[in-house]
């Protein structure tokens, strides 16, 4: 069995099949795929819904069928790869532990590690949700895996706790199934997923939504019986006299996600604490040399498109290390990495320095959210100092939905000159 | 009629050491049949479930009580249990630790009471401390440290020790809920307590009615924990005895954030030894408990009042700790008695029973299983032991009693090597389940084939650690419903997290 590969991508999501391609198309030659799952695709194959697509291929697709795309192209230009194969450690000099039924305990060696591992969802624990432990509650994704994937109900009754999109998606998927779906309660002032799952999943199908409130606690000894919901303060503390008991099978929580980086911590990656993902270049390289991560492992996306594209960029670079093609970009000037920052109404910025030579034959997308919605005309800028390097309008801002905005070729003097690239999302 | 010698009620740990200490043993012309029922649908599950997992000392528990005797004498088994039935137990050492220069006279009284029962214990100071614990609050004054306290795996220990038990011919009924006594004939109609208690002084149980059917049995041992009053008191004993649930809650931190590698008391309270910050077995650290009384014997539900105070509590010994690194939170019941204790200098109404009551023959009594019944219960199952040869049984060892429980692979604690050896053998050990936890499909298939199967989720949690990380299961739950319903040979719709009642799934999705 071959064990020496120029790349190995961890995960086959969205964004590590577009890193194995990108990587394949870029020069390496031996580029492989860990997958823990029994097929390639990660958690897009019980995304059965549709809104994959619009932005790479202005088509609006079901989950299987975006990825579907990605494993076609990925097979048909000879990247190799292993299912049903847990990676148990990985170490800062490229190494791979893996092991599978089928392969047993192997170590792998890589020139390049990206590191694809998305991301896993909040638990009852994080949120420190009140109550014993009956059987009943799930996160939003482990509803969503026995329903799409293994073809079974977990109840008939449900609550939903949190407005991130998986939990909308499903309220609709449950509804379809002929369960009943009792509310969506949503402990921000605000949605915290997209809008458009709002409408599509919860406004069409009469589902209500209560912004600030949360559960209280859980009822039910072996089986959830109800919740006791509340409404809460912009403290998110709860408001006496406002309880109310609704009455239930089963809990889904859909209270956010987490990038999973417990291998990058193996692998001497640094992790951001407001992202909870590596700190990365504009190539998605980590501080570990070699070592780079792609898509939601590094900060939790909206849409799977940009989670693509990410990937892309990260095997592009891998590959160019791998080539030493690299030197098309010859650095007029000893590397030079410019630090991003948050600025106003922005909880953070990806990637976290942008090496200004990559302007001169790429783009480079800073990504980000806003920490408090803007429902006006808003304009997002990038500055040194007070000098403004350059800015996109949108029409709005809102916690659920990234922000992104682009630095061009024509930036290159300004992020060279500037000495931090400060992003502000303000009202117009 | 099925006749045994011994009817244990109750599989949690002084059950489950009394059925294991009992197994050693026969009757001189027969077998000892010894029948064991426990009420939910795997042993294991009351307060032996959700504690600190500290095997203590013994320097405060009051001197001259039972509590005191047989955790001071339970604590001294724990190697040997721990070699004969190969769970893991580390001898770490405890401290109470004081902080601020107030709090530091409160380490001697408790230093004077492990000196009268013979406990090793060691003042050292704030700098010491820092030493051994560099995370510790900086104002820390000194402490108290006791060499022979410990951390165990509650599941682990008790699942052992009961599959020992099963292994020497202890027969287990799991599902099988105490119902009441069956008496002997001539004193049947007329029950202790009622009227005609004169006339029938010395009534005599002769076996149990359970959810499962009638038992019959020339001892029953009461081990029933949490309901071990309501066990009594259907039997005629100490009506003014009453346990009264006393809730304690926990956090579980993420070990790759948190390392805290020590025992970590605080100053005890009057009605607890306090939340304490503390390694586990397992490298996560755990904090807890609070101590809260409560009605409802099962009632184990977290609060938000609860987790406040266990964390102001942990953040007293250790202000580092972040929230953000909770993976789990969870809470037990202590059952708290109210026995008085007949030995001790001073007045204490919280002493174990370990009895056979003067008023009914035929009656093994336990109660106020409470801290540190971890630690004691097995020098409690001696004592039951010596009651019973007092009693008049003319209990032998076997010559074929097995000490040895084997410990099953875990996967996670091989080196590569043994892990590719055993992966060899058995390819289901390299498909890794719990990513969080690195379960293998190997010991899921071997615990469900155990000895004492298990046939639940919960069941494969206490045994293998699966879902317990984390995700707190949410990867690999699915997958352990369809490995579940495949070894036994069931519909996953069947497949529960605790038995009857708590079953994942509700019906297949429309075709």
């Amino acid at each position: 069995m071959k064990t020496t590969y120029d790349v190995i991508v961890i995960g086959s999501g969205p964004g590590g099949l577009a890193a194995a391609i990108a990587a394949k198309k870029g020069g390496a030659d031996d580029v492989l795929v860990l997958e823990r799952d029994i097929e390639l695709g990660g958690i897009l194959l019980q995304c059965i819904h549709n809104g994959f697509g619009v932005e790479i291929f202005k088509e609006d697709l079901p989950g299987p069928s975006y990825a579907q795309r990605f494993v076609d192209e990925a097979k048909a230009i000879g990247v190799e790869y292993l299912l049903d194969t847990m990676v148990l450690d990985v170490t800062p000099d490229r190494r791979i532990f893996v092991t599978s039924s089928r392969g047993g305990l192997v170590e792998l060696h890589a020139r390049a590690i990206i590191m694809a591992m998305g991301c896993r969802e909040r638990t009852r624990a994080q949120i420190r949700l009140p109550g014993p432990r009956p059987v009943g509650v799930y996160t939003a994704g482990t509803a969503q895996r026995w329903v799409n994937v293994e073809g079974y109900m977990p109840g008939k009754r449900f609550v939903i706790l949190g407005s991130g999109d998986i939990g909308m998606i499903m309220a609709r998927r449950l509804t379809f199934e002929g369960a009943k779906v009792e509310s969506v309660l949503e402990v921000m002032p605000y949605l915290t997923g997209l809008s458009r799952n709002y409408v599509q999943c919860l406004l069409d199908f009469d589902i209500p939504l209560h912004l600030s409130h949360t559960v209280k606690r859980i009822i039910g000894k072996h089986r959830v019986e109800a919740v006791e919901s509340v409404a809460v303060d912009e403290r998110w503390q709860p408001i006496p006299g406002t309880e109310e008991i609704i009455p239930c099978d089963t809990l889904l929580l859909s209270v956010g996600l987490i990038p999973e980086n417990e291998l990058s911590l193996k692998a001497g990656v640094t992790l951001d604490p407001v992202t909870g993902g590596p700190y990365v270049d504009d190539g998605f390289q980590t501080n570990v040399p070699g070592i780079y991560a792609a898509g939601n492992v590094v900060h939790v996306y909206d849409l799977v498109d940009w989670v693509t594209q990410a990937g892309l960029v990260a095997g592009k670079q891998a590959a160019q290390q791998i080539t030493g093609h690299a030197s098309r970009r010859q650095p007029k000037v000893a590397p030079h990495h410019v630090p991003t920052q948050a600025g106003d109404n922005v909880r953070y910025v990806v990637p976290h320095t942008v090496n200004p030579e990559t302007l001169t034959e790429d783009t480079v997308m800073l990504q980000m959210r806003v920490t408090q919605p803007l429902e006006q005309p808003v304009r997002i800028e990038v500055r040194d100092g007070e000098a403004v390097i350059t800015h996109k309008n949108e029409r709005y801002a809102r916690p659920g939905e990234m922000v992104n905005v682009t630095l061009r070729g024509r930036d290159y003097d300004a992020v060279r000159a500037a000495e931090k690239l400060t992003v502000h999302v303000v009202a117009r | 009629m099925q006749q045994y010698d011994i009817i244990i009620i109750g599989a949690g740990i002084v059950g489950t050491m009394i059925a294991r200490t009992l197994s050693r043993y026969d009757l001189v012309a027969s077998n000892l049949d010894i029948l064991w029922i426990e009420k939910e649908s795997d042993i294991c599950t009351g307060a032996t479930a959700a504690n600190s997992a500290i095997v203590h000392g013994g320097y405060d528990a009051m001197p001259g009580s039972l509590k005191a005797e047989t955790n001071i004498a339970g604590n001294a088994m724990w190697d040997q249990l721990a070699a004969e039935l190969q769970f893991p137990f580390a001898r770490t050492g405890t401290y109470v630790v004081a902080i601020g220069a107030e709090e530091l006279a409160a380490l001697d009284p408790l230093k004077r009471r492990g000196d009268a029962g013979g406990v090793p214990t060691e003042i050292i100071s704030g700098a010491a401390m820092r030493e051994r614990e560099p995370s510790i609050h900086p104002e820390v004054s000194g402490a108290l440290y006791c060499p022979t306290g410990g951390i165990c795996d509650p599941w682990a220990a008790t699942i052992a020790a009961a599959e020992n038990a099963v292994m020497n011919g202890v027969e287990l009924r799991l599902n099988t809920t105490f119902e009441d006594f069956i008496w002997d004939s001539e004193s049947a109609n007329e029950r202790i307590g009622e009227s005609s208690k004169i006339q029938n002084p010395k009534p005599r149980i002769v076996g149990v009615r359970t959810s499962q059917g009638d038992f019959y049995g020339r001892w029953i041992v009461n081990a029933a924990g949490l309901f071990a009053d309501e066990v009594m008191h259907k039997a005629g004993v100490r009506p003014e005895f009453h346990i009264t649930p006393r809730r304690g809650e926990y956090y579980v931190m993420d070990r790759a954030r948190v390392q805290i590698n020590n025992v970590l008391f605080p100053v005890p309270s009057k009605v607890s030894k306090g939340i304490l910050v503390t390694t586990t077995l397992h490298g996560n650290t755990l904090v807890g408990p609070n101590a809260e009384e409560i009605d409802d014997k099962t009632d184990a539900a977290v609060t938000a009042e609860g987790m406040r105070e266990i964390w102001e509590g942990a953040q007293k010994l250790v202000p580092g700790l972040s929230q953000r690194d909770v993976i789990a939170t969870f809470a037990g019941l202590r059952p708290g008695g109210n026995a008085p204790c007949l030995t001790c200098a001073t007045p204490y109404n919280k002493d174990f029973i370990i009895e056979i009551p003067e008023n009914v023959m035929g009656f093994v009594n336990l109660g106020g299983m409470e801290s540190p019944a971890l630690t004691a219960a097995p020098a409690i199952a001696e004592h039951v032991v010596a009651l019973l040869q007092g009693a008049g049984e003319d209990l032998r060892a076997k010559t074929d009693w097995n000490p040895i429980r084997p410990a099953r692979p875990v996967f996670r604690h091989l080196d590569r090597e043994a892990q590719a050896a055993l992966i060899a053998q058995d390819p289901r050990y390299g498909r890794v389940i719990c990513r969080c936890e690195t379960v293998t499909e190997g010991e899921i298939v071997a615990e469900i084939h155990a000895p004492i199967p298990a046939t639940t989720y919960d069941a494969i949690k206490r045994r293998t650690w699966l879902g317990t990380g984390r995700c707190l299961g949410g990867f690999d739950m699915p997958r352990v419903v369809d490995i579940l319903a495949r070894e036994l040979g069931v519909s996953a719709l069947e497949v529960s997290k605790k038995g009857n009642g708590s079953e994942f799934l509700i019906r297949e999705t429309k075709a």
